[in-house]
Formats: C-alpha cells, sequence, structure tokens
C-alpha cells in the first residue's frame, strides 16, 4: 500500500513549517519527520518541545528553524508545558479574551524525554484529558548528549552506556512499550510512525489532530540516527523500511483501544538485513530477534 | 541578520525571544558538504520522492520540473540519491 | 469599599486570585498549601510548568507550594523569570526536609534566592491578600514582566484566622487591567520562546535579566503607592518601628516581625533604646532605603529563619553585612536563627537576643552566627 503512496509525493503541501538551514546531522531522519509532521500540521499550531537534538538543532540563538510559534523549557515537561499552553488558550477563549477558533498545541520530546524523565508530566497530561498531541521522535538513545542509552534503546543496541562485548551484549533491557503505555491511559489515538512511510505518518499525525472531541494523541516515531546508530547518512530511509519489514517496529494505530496495523508486512524480512546495516548492533548466536519478533506478533492478535 | 557577536545585551527582545520565524535560513548548512547530488534528466520521473525524503527541505524542481538540490542548504547525506526510484541521483565528491 | 471578615489567610489569598480574575491556576496539593484552590496537576514540577506554558500564550496564572514541592518545582522557578512571563506563586514558608518537618521557616524560599522573580514577605492575612493582587499589577507590568513570590509564614499565617478586609470586584478591576503582553505564542505571529544561547550572547541574556529585575523597583513603588491611595495601606520595601533614636534594632522578616513589634514595646517601657527594622521586598533588595534605617543604629540583631551551615551566617544577615561593609561607620550585625520548623519566638526570646547582641559591643563579635534556644 504504502509503495504506491510514494509516487503521490508530489501531492503532499509544498509548505516547510521547519525551516532550512537547521544543524541536524546529515542524514537526519528526525529532523525529516518534523518536517513532515510540520507538512501536516501546517501552520496553525503551538509547539512545546523537550530538551534534547531536535531543540538544540533548531533553536540556536539567533537561528531558529521554526516558522510556528514554539517553546523550549526543560527536558521532562514537554507535556506539562503543552497542558499549560492548552489551558491557556482554553482560559482565554471561554473568556473571549482571544477569539474562539481551533489551534493545535502539540509536544515534542526524544525518547529520553518521553519514556525516562518525561513519563510523569505525559501520563499526567494524558490522564487530564487535555486537547493536544504528543509525539515522541525516537532515535533509541540519548543522542544529543553523545549517544547514551535510554528505556528505549533496543535490546542488543551498544551505546557509551550499555557498550557491546564479549560478555555484555549491549542494552540488557528491553525496548519500553511507550504505545502501549499511552494506550494504557485510555486515549482516543495512539500510534507508531516512521519518516520512512510520510504517507502514513502524516495521515496519523492528521488523524490524532483532527479525533473527534479532545485530541489527547500519542504518536511514537521511530527516528533513525546514522551518528548514534553508527550506519550510513543515506540509508537512514531504507533502515527505518527495515525496521518495519523486519516487524521490529511494526506501524499500527490504536483507535479507541482497537488495534490495527497500518503497514501490512505479509511476509517479515530476518531481522539481520537490519541489523547489519547498524553497527550499535551486536550480532551474536542468539542475539534477541526472537524477542523483537514477539513485539509485532502481539500487535498482529 | 545580527551575527551573534553583535549582540549587545540591549539587543535582546524581553525573554531572549527570537521574535521572526525561520531565521535559520540565514544559516547555509551548503557549507557542510563533502558530496553533491547530481540529477540526471533522461531517468527523473518527477515524482517528488528524493524532495519527501529530504531531511533538509534541499530539494526544489526547476522550471521544467525536474528535481534539483538546493545547494544552500544541502549537506551531502545522500538520501536522495539512495531513494531515487529510476536512479536518476549520483552522488559526486566536491571539490576544494 | 470592601468589607472586613475574619477569614483563614490561605482562603484570604484564593479569594484574592478570584478577585484577579486569574486564568490558569495548577497546583499540587502539600501541606500547609492545602486550602487554596488548585487544578490537580501530578507533581509541582509540572504545576510550575503549566504555569509557565499557560502565561507563554498570555493567561493570568497562579500556583502555590511550600517546602518539598518548591524545589521540586525550583528548576522551572529559575527558567520562568528570565523567560519574563510573569507569573505569580504563593508561598507558604516550611521547612525543608530532612527531617521531614511540615512546620514553617524560610529554609524552603532561601533555596531559590538566585532565581529571577521579584520576591516579597508577608507578615499577615491583610498583607497576603493585598499583595496577590498587587503581584500581578507588578508582574504584568510593561515595564516589569516578572514572576513574583509572595511568601507567607506555612501554618503560622496560612492556617489561622485574622481579619481581613476584602475588596470589592468593582475596585480589584479599576486597579489591575487585563493581561495583555506584548508577546505571546500566536500562530499569527510566530515566535521562537527559549532558544538555546551559546556563550558567545549568554552573559548577555543574564544581564539583561539582571537589569530587568533592578529596574522593577520604580515600578513597584509606585504601585505600592497607587495601591495605598486606593485602599489606604501603604506598603514600602524597608518598614520602621520605633526606631527613633534607637542604638539597637532587631531587624526581621516575616511574620514574627509583629511578635518583635510587642517586644519593641516591653523594651521601650523598660527605657532601652531598642526598634525594629522590617524588611518586606527581599528582591530586588532595597539597599538605598535599607542603609537610610539601619546606619542609624549601633547594633543590628538579625533574626533570620534559615542556615548556611559552615557559612557566614543566616541569608538575611549575610546579606545585610553585605551591604554594610562598605560604610565607613557601619553597626555591628549579630545574627541568631531562629523560629526554625515553628519554634515559637516570643518576645521573651528577642528580649534575650537584643541583651546578648549588646554584649557585643563590650565584648567584642561572637561567632557569625547562633542558632538561638538549642537545649544543651
Amino acid at each position: 500500500m504504502e509503495k504506491l503512496n510514494v509516487y503521490a509525493a508530489k501531492l503532499v503541501p509544498k509548505n516547510e513549517n521547519f525551516a532550512q538551514g537547521h544543524r541536524a546531522c546529515q542524514g537526519c531522519a528526525e529532523a525529516l519527520a518534523l518536517r513532515q509532521i510540520g507538512k501536516a500540521l501546517g501552520k496553525n499550531v503551538i509547539t512545546a518541545s523537550a530538551t534534547g537534538c531536535m531543540e538544540v538543532i533548531s533553536s540556536p540563538f539567533p537561528f531558529t528553524s521554526w516558522n510556528t510559534p514554539w517553546i523550549h523549557v526543560a527536558f521532562e515537561n514537554a507535556a506539562a508545558v503543552a497542558s499549560g499552553a492548552e489551558s491557556g488558550l482554553k482560559a482565554l477563549m471561554r473568556k473571549r479574551r482571544i477569539p474562539e477558533r481551533k489551534i493545535f498545541v502539540l509536544a515534542l520530546a526524544g525518547d529520553g524525554g518521553t519514556s525516562d524523565i518525561g513519563v510523569q508530566a505525559l501520563s499526567g497530561a494524558l490522564e487530564r484529558g487535555h486537547d493536544f498531541l504528543y509525539i515522541c521522535t525516537d532515535n533509541e538513545a540519548y543522542m544529543n548528549t553523545g549517544i547514551q542509552r535510554s528505556s528505549a534503546t533496543p535490546f542488543g543496541a551498544a551505546t557509551t552506556t550499555s557498550p557491546a562485548g564479549k560478555v555484555v551484549p549491549g542494552q540488557v533491557t528491553w525496548k519500553k512499550n511507550m504505545a502501549a503505555i499511552a494506550a494504557a491511559h485510555d486515549i482516543p489515538y495512539v500510534a507508531t510512525a516512521c519518516p520512512s512511510y510520510p504517507f502514513d505518518l502524516m495521515e496519523k499525525v492528521k488523524k490524532g489532530a483532527r479525533a473527534r472531541g479532545p485530541a489527547y494523541t500519542y504518536i511514537h516515531v521511530l527516528a533513525v540516527c546514522p551518528t548514534g546508530w553508527r550506519s550510513a547518512p543515506d540509508l537512514s530511509i531504507r533502515l527505518g523500511r527495515l525496521a518495519v519489514e523486519t516487524g521490529i517496529f511494526p506501524l499500527y494505530e490504536v483507535v479507541d483501544g482497537d488495534y490495527r496495523i497500518t503497514v501490512d508486512v505479509p511476509k517479515l524480512r530476518p531481522v539481520e538485513e537490519y541489523f547489519r546495516l547498524q553497527e550499535r548492533r551486536w550480532v551474536g548466536e542468539n542475539n534477541g530477534s526472537e524477542g523483537n519478533r514477539w513485539d509485532s506478533e502481539t500487535v498482529r492478535e | 541578520m545580527k551575527k551573534e557577536l553583535e549582540y549587545k545585551w540591549t539587543d535582546f527582545e524581553k525573554g531572549y525571544v527570537i521574535p521572526e520565524p525561520g531565521t535559520s535560513r540565514d544559516y547555509h548548512t551548503g557549507d557542510w558538504r563533502s558530496q553533491r547530488p547530481i540529477f540526471d534528466h533522461e531517468r527523473c520521473i518527477k515524482c517528488g520522492v528524493c524532495w519527501i525524503f529530504c531531511p533538509d527541505s534541499a530539494i526544489r524542481f526547476d522550471n521544467e520540473g525536474y528535481a534539483e538540490a538546493d545547494l544552500t542548504y544541502c549537506k551531502g547525506c545522500g538520501i536522495c540519491a539512495r531513494e531515487c526510484l529510476p536512479g536518476a541521483i549520483t552522488m559526486v565528491e566536491e571539490e576544494g | 469599599m470592601g468589607k472586613r471578615v475574619g477569614l483563614e489567610v490561605s482562603f484570604a489569598a484564593s479569594e484574592a486570585v478570584r478577585l484577579a480574575n486569574v486564568d490558569v491556576i495548577a497546583a499540587y496539593p502539600i501541606t500547609p498549601q492545602t486550602h487554596i484552590e488548585f487544578v490537580p496537576v501530578e507533581s509541582e514540577h509540572s504545576a510550575m510548568s503549566v504555569c509557565t506554558g499557560a502565561a507563554a500564550v498570555g493567561a493570568r496564572t497562579f500556583t502555590c507550594t511550600s517546602s518539598q514541592g518548591l524545589i521540586l518545582m525550583s528548576e522551572i522557578v529559575y527558567c520562568t523569570a528570565p523567560m519574563r512571563l510573569p507569573v505569580v506563586m504563593v508561598l507558604a514558608n516550611r521547612s525543608l526536609s530532612n527531617p521531614i518537618s511540615i512546620w514553617n521557616d524560610h529554609t524552603d524560599v532561601m533555596s531559590i534566592r538566585d532565581c529571577g522573580w521579584i520576591q516579597y514577605f508577608a507578615e499577615n492575612g491583610q498583607d497576603v491578600f493585598d499583595h496577590v493582587l498587587i503581584s500581578y499589577r507588578v508582574g504584568e507590568d510593561r515595564d516589569v514582566m516578572l514572576p513574583v513570590i509572595v511568601n507567607m509564614d506555612g501554618f503560622n499565617l496560612s492556617h489561622v484566622i485574622e481579619p481581613v478586609e476584602l475588596l470589592d470586584q468593582e475596585t480589584v478591576d479599576r486597579f489591575l487591567p487585563v493581561f495583555k503582553p506584548e508577546v505571546v505564542l500566536d500562530p499569527a505571529r510566530p515566535v521562537t520562546m527559549g532558544a538555546i544561547v551559546l556563550p558567545t550572547c549568554y552573559t548577555e541574556t543574564k544581564k539583561a535579566q539582571d537589569e530587568a529585575v533592578k529596574a522593577s523597583m520604580p515600578a513597584i513603588l509606585k504601585i505600592w503607592k497607587e495601591f495605598g491611595d486606593l485602599t489606604g495601606r501603604y506598603y514600602h520595601p524597608i518598614e520602621e518601628y520605633r526606631t527613633e533614636g534607637a542604638e539597637v534594632l532587631l531587624v526581621t522578616m516575616g511574620g514574627i516581625g509583629e511578635t518583635a513589634m510587642w517586644a519593641v514595646d516591653q523594651m521601650r517601657e523598660q527605657g532601652r533604646s531598642v526598634g525594629l527594622l522590617k524588611i518586606r521586598l527581599w528582591r530586588p533588595f532595597p539597599f538605598k532605603e535599607f542603609r537610610k534605617v539601619a546606619l542609624k543604629a549601633k547594633i543590628l540583631v538579625v533574626v533570620d529563619r534559615a542556615v548556611s551551615y559552615g557559612g557566614p551566617g543566616g541569608p538575611v544577615a549575610s546579606e545585610l553585612r553585605s551591604a554594610l561593609y562598605d560604610e565607613p561607620k557601619r553597626p555591628h550585625v549579630v545574627n541568631f536563627i531562629a523560629g526554625l520548623a515553628s519554634r515559637d519566638v516570643a518576645p521573651v526570646d528577642f528580649i534575650a537576643m537584643v541583651d546578648k547582641a549588646e554584649g557585643t559591643l563590650q565584648k567584642g563579635m561572637g561567632p557569625e552566627y547562633e542558632i538561638y534556644g538549642v537545649r544543651e
């Protein structure tokens, strides 16, 4: 399905809400994700970002890549700042101090700022039911500070704080399933996405933003990081595709509690094809590939 | 645009707000490049795949609709060459 | 104009918040702030984050906390001031752990001395009510645009019933206009708030922040005068009580000042030359007003409600010593740390402190500070 859609790239709006000149590494799929999210949401959005790669590369004073209003406060509170913006707008519109209209509120954070230090604020915001979207752009480690493991680092991946060698295979814990945690809050829309599948990603962002009633939406985006994953910069799109085609990062959505796969891969590729291209993976006898498949099979059920 | 070292403390907006959008366009990331994409018009089918996958919004279309690189910002990552379906893009070394 | 009621002080504060037509309140329950109305966030850290985000879109915001909640939210407290977002926070001052203590002293607010907020110490219920309203007017003033902390003694003030004259809505609306910031997050005019600033520019942003705090003083004084003209209650950064010809001045900040007034009355009746200097405005520090009063005395007996272990003294005494250092004829500054975790400081205690302090004129200065009333 997705392959056919790629031919329709020219139908996507030309407007760039994420401006050129940002300082992301060559081949950064996370920056690409922001570009695609910007196209899906349009100009009518207020964004609260957490500290991280995307915050730093997009706002080195006096340069800003944001063509839409944007605020950064700290590392763990993107969801709380967004909650504040949403509450403020609601109060101001109710009191008629500003004209009543739909303004999307977006909270953006990386995997560190979401599944580790940001879980509390995210959980609180989802529980309170604010009308906002939360998008986690996951490059699977604390990349901005020099590649340290996070709870989103997958089993067997090497980082500076989960180094791989003869005794220890890199990360020894399993990737925290943030989409499941978000879904457990019983919110209307949860999805996983990847910029290698731009139409799937953009449709999901739009769907989440236009959910019936409050938007509160959680989208988890896999973002290939050539610097941290030690892969070639030109392979970032292919790697994202392989993550999906090997079943390691299935693309699905959860609509009012119903799980459905959005990009079906009837015959999964062997995980080695994905691992081979990234030096951070320790490829051994039993490198956890079965465990990774378990994830996608559970989703299929 | 003012350079960072030209900012006196009185030059900042309250709260060091950046009052204009998209000022990063004054920073030419094209200087980072060590290789650049070249486009073969015989093969280019004007599908826009390179454009949708460029992390730096550095692909645009010329007056005939063929894809070309915006060399002011192109960082030379090579994604476009890798993803181009008909293989119309090749990366070549930058001189100097 | 207003009606005088007996009201628990925390309710007086929330009444002021209601009259101020606040848009967003975010707070997390902690003793002794719990009587004030709040919207439930999952931690104090998020409370300040919500207020910051709401203020950024142009909403008038309020939060309230104490002690552990304050230090948890302190990361964001330091973020809000340089962003020039005028949040108002009432702090029910309470001891910091450990040991855990729910009772009153100033250790919580002293941990955020350098946060860049305007900081004020209230003494009684009327003070708290008035200053919630005044703080919105001061903080939101276009020439100020800074967040404000109103300190009140936890339990000792927050949970007692005092006579408070409430203002009616019409009077408040005359004094406090609608919040209309110059710059907000708005898709019609996209701005970037909270950019990363490299070493080439960081010092300049901090200079700008420092100048903003210092420059808020004229606006504070002007608004206090305006409030006084409206209500008959005039507030000053430094207040004096029976300081005429006083050789010894007690110096207090916060609620114990009222007890100190009783002690001064008793000592004056005995013919002793003692007065009281009360500090209301803590940041920006009123150097000029302080020196004008302090330099008349021979001894300042500074009663601190927080301690800096192994340091130069309580925070207030160390700052006052520093403020007087360059003066050719400066008073002795004798420092007592008292009233930790609400241990009672009665008039008899103030008298004992003054007795001890007067001894320094003959015997010379003792240690930098003394924790008063320790059982030994």
